[in-house]
């Protein structure tokens, strides 16, 4: 920001906007691993394909293994990066 | 008539009553009543609103339309319908505390009145409101029809005469109960659909004989079925992507799931909702739609995709848990309606009617406005749901989207850019909402994706060009809706 700041921002801020970065972030990571698992695996022939609890392995890996994974992360980044702050603004002071 | 299957629903209905008559306490003692009536109070604890947000979400299609669009192409449809993982956590970390931080010094009950306070331009505001109104309404006119169908389809009753069933059901508990009953009811209806789709995902699977046999016989038939391309090689994967932004990140600009972002009560509550969200929405999204895919194994041949869901379940169940599964579909469709319902009513009430006709309304008369408008809208769908009109189809075909391409841009930059301004804001719902009609009339799926990736692109080009263009303009306004919004 170039220009002068008569203020400082929130404080709680910057907990939010580094709560929304990690939100980004993992969308990324689901993103890749989602297409990565589901195109690198399962562009071949089918009858090459192999199995994991009767699943193609190409769609075990990108709809069931990525979203334990990504439920995982989010247990992960709740417990130890979401901050709580208080909401009200009574509660502030 | 079906009894074993019919008293199961009949049960569903009257728990939902019996929340709307508890919530109308709350109503009658508060303080406040367009925040309760419209808001809850701002009182949502974490598995509330986690359930509200995907009941509201999770609509006719992912019980209905999906699997039975899944039943028809494969597993590539499943794929596809696990970018919606995304809504379970994107949407509330993003949202998230500072949206409930801004919308609590502002007083915001409506995600309009996020808008108004941030832009200060009326036009912003009657352009939004408008939006809603449209696209919100046809939406829900056509899920009416949707659960309409489905009560048709199960009981034997006429459409008509179904119709009535659903309307009086759901009209009876948001007029008395407002958004509390809303949120609790979606607890209720988010928890059958759970469950709902665990039972007939095991069902399914055992009438196949197992997962491993149900593939080999899928892959018999046509191997594509099991292959990420669908049955006729259709899905590329760049249009199977592009649904990260539809159903995935572009949620965010949903106002019906943007309004619950600042309905919860504490950051604990929201972290939980996190958590709660993302198992809940991942694990019917996969249920549901593998269960569209499994089942034709069990039960090939079925032509019209809509009766996949109902029919599988009269098929490997017995009728009295048939009845309870199919109990969930009517769930998802009630939960979304009752928040789009009440979504159309407050931006009648407050956004327009508070705004500009009349500003110093006293609570009565709040009262007795905000009950009679959503009464009147819920009749109003009625009547377009008996025989509903072209226009409102032709509508319905891209609210989800046209709502997306206006709102993500001036919410999400709204909140993180601060020089985003009236005119970005502005320029960025019209570019929106219009080029999103246009793209669906003469260009659908361009490039080979979803219709609504190129609306969306445009209007953030749109909102951030004009902002920076009318920097100057909008100097002054800007200072002040800066620190009162920024500052702690």
């Amino acid at each position: 920001m170039k220009e002068k700041k008569p203020f400082e921002d929130d404080p709680r801020y910057r907990v939010a906007d580094r709560e929304a970065l990690i939100g980004v972030g993992l969308v990324i990571l689901n993103f890749l691993m989602w297409f990565g698992s589901a195109y690198g695996l399962g562009s071949k022939p089918v009858s090459e394909y192999n199995y994991i609890f009767g699943l193609p392995d190409w769609f075990f890996y990108s709809c069931v293994v990525t979203t334990v994974v990504i439920i995982l992360l989010v247990i992960l980044a709740v417990k130890y990066f979401y901050k709580e702050v208080p909401l009200d603004e009574e509660d502030e002071s | 008539m079906n009894w074993a299957v019919v008293v199961p629903l009949l049960v569903f209905l009257v728990i939902i009553f019996c929340i709307g008559f508890y919530a109308s306490n709350h109503l009658k003692t508060t303080s406040n009543f367009l925040q309760e009536y419209f808001l809850g109070s701002r009182q949502l604890g974490g598995f509330i609103l986690a359930m509200t947000m995907i009941a509201t979400y999770g609509s006719a299609s992912s019980f209905i339309g999906g699997p039975g669009v899944a039943y028809t192409m494969g597993l590539g449809w499943v794929l596809l319908s696990m970018t919606q993982l995304a809504t379970g956590y994107f949407v509330l970390s993003v949202l998230g505390k500072k949206f409930a931080i801004m919308a609590r010094k502002i007083k915001a009950v409506t995600l309009i009145d996020f808008l108004k306070e941030r832009y200060q331009n009326k036009w912003v505001v009657i352009l939004s409101a408008l939006s809603i109104i449209l696209f919100l309404f046809s939406a829900m006119a056509a899920q009416w029809v949707g659960g309409a169908r489905l009560i048709e389809s199960l009981t034997g009753l006429s459409y008509t005469a179904a119709l009535f069933i659903f309307a009086v059901s759901v009209l009876v508990y948001v007029i008395i109960g407002g958004f509390r009953a809303v949120a609790i009811t979606d607890t209720v209806q988010g928890v059958v659909m759970f469950f709902g789709t665990l039972i007939i995902l095991i069902g399914t699977i055992i009438a196949g004989g197992g997962i491993g046999p149900i593939m080999s016989d899928l892959a018999a038939e046509n191997p594509n079925l099991i292959s990420p391309y669908g049955a006729d090689q259709s899905l590329t994967p760049l249009y199977v992507s592009s649904f990260w932004i539809l159903v995935g990140v572009g949620v965010v600009g949903l106002p019906q799931v943007a309004v619950r972002a600042m309905s919860y009560k504490s950051s604990k509550g929201m972290h939980r909702a996190l958590l709660i969200g993302t198992v809940v929405v991942g694990f019917i999204m996969l249920g549901m739609h593998l269960t569209g895919v499994f089942a034709r194994s069990v039960l090939p041949g079925i032509e019209v995709g809509d009766t996949v869901m109902p029919r599988i379940a009269m098929e490997v169940l017995p009728a009295w848990l048939a009845g309870i599964v199919l109990a969930a579909p009517m769930a998802a469709i009630m939960s979304t309606v009752d928040s789009l319902l009440l979504l159309v009513s407050s931006a009648v009430v407050k956004d327009v009617y508070l705004n500009y006709v009349k500003p110093e309304a006293d609570d009565r008369t709040i009262k007795k406005i905000s009950i009679g408008v959503t009464t009147v809208i819920g009749l109003l769908v009625f009547a377009m749901a008996v025989n509903p009109p072209e226009l409102l189809i032709w509508l319905n075909l891209f609210s989800f989207g046209g709502l997306e391409a206006a709102f993500i841009w001036p919410v999400i930059m709204g909140l993180y850019w601060k020089k985003g301004n009236a005119g970005g804001a502005m320029a960025s719902i019209i570019t929106g909402v219009g080029s999103y009609v246009v793209f669906h009339s003469f260009m659908p799926n361009a490039f080979g994706m979803h219709t609504v990736v190129m609306p969306v692109l445009l209007s953030f080009a749109a909102y951030v060009l004009v902002s920076l263009i009318t920097m100057k303009h909008h100097a002054k306004v800007q200072d002040e809706v800066i620190t009162k919004l920024w500052s702690a």
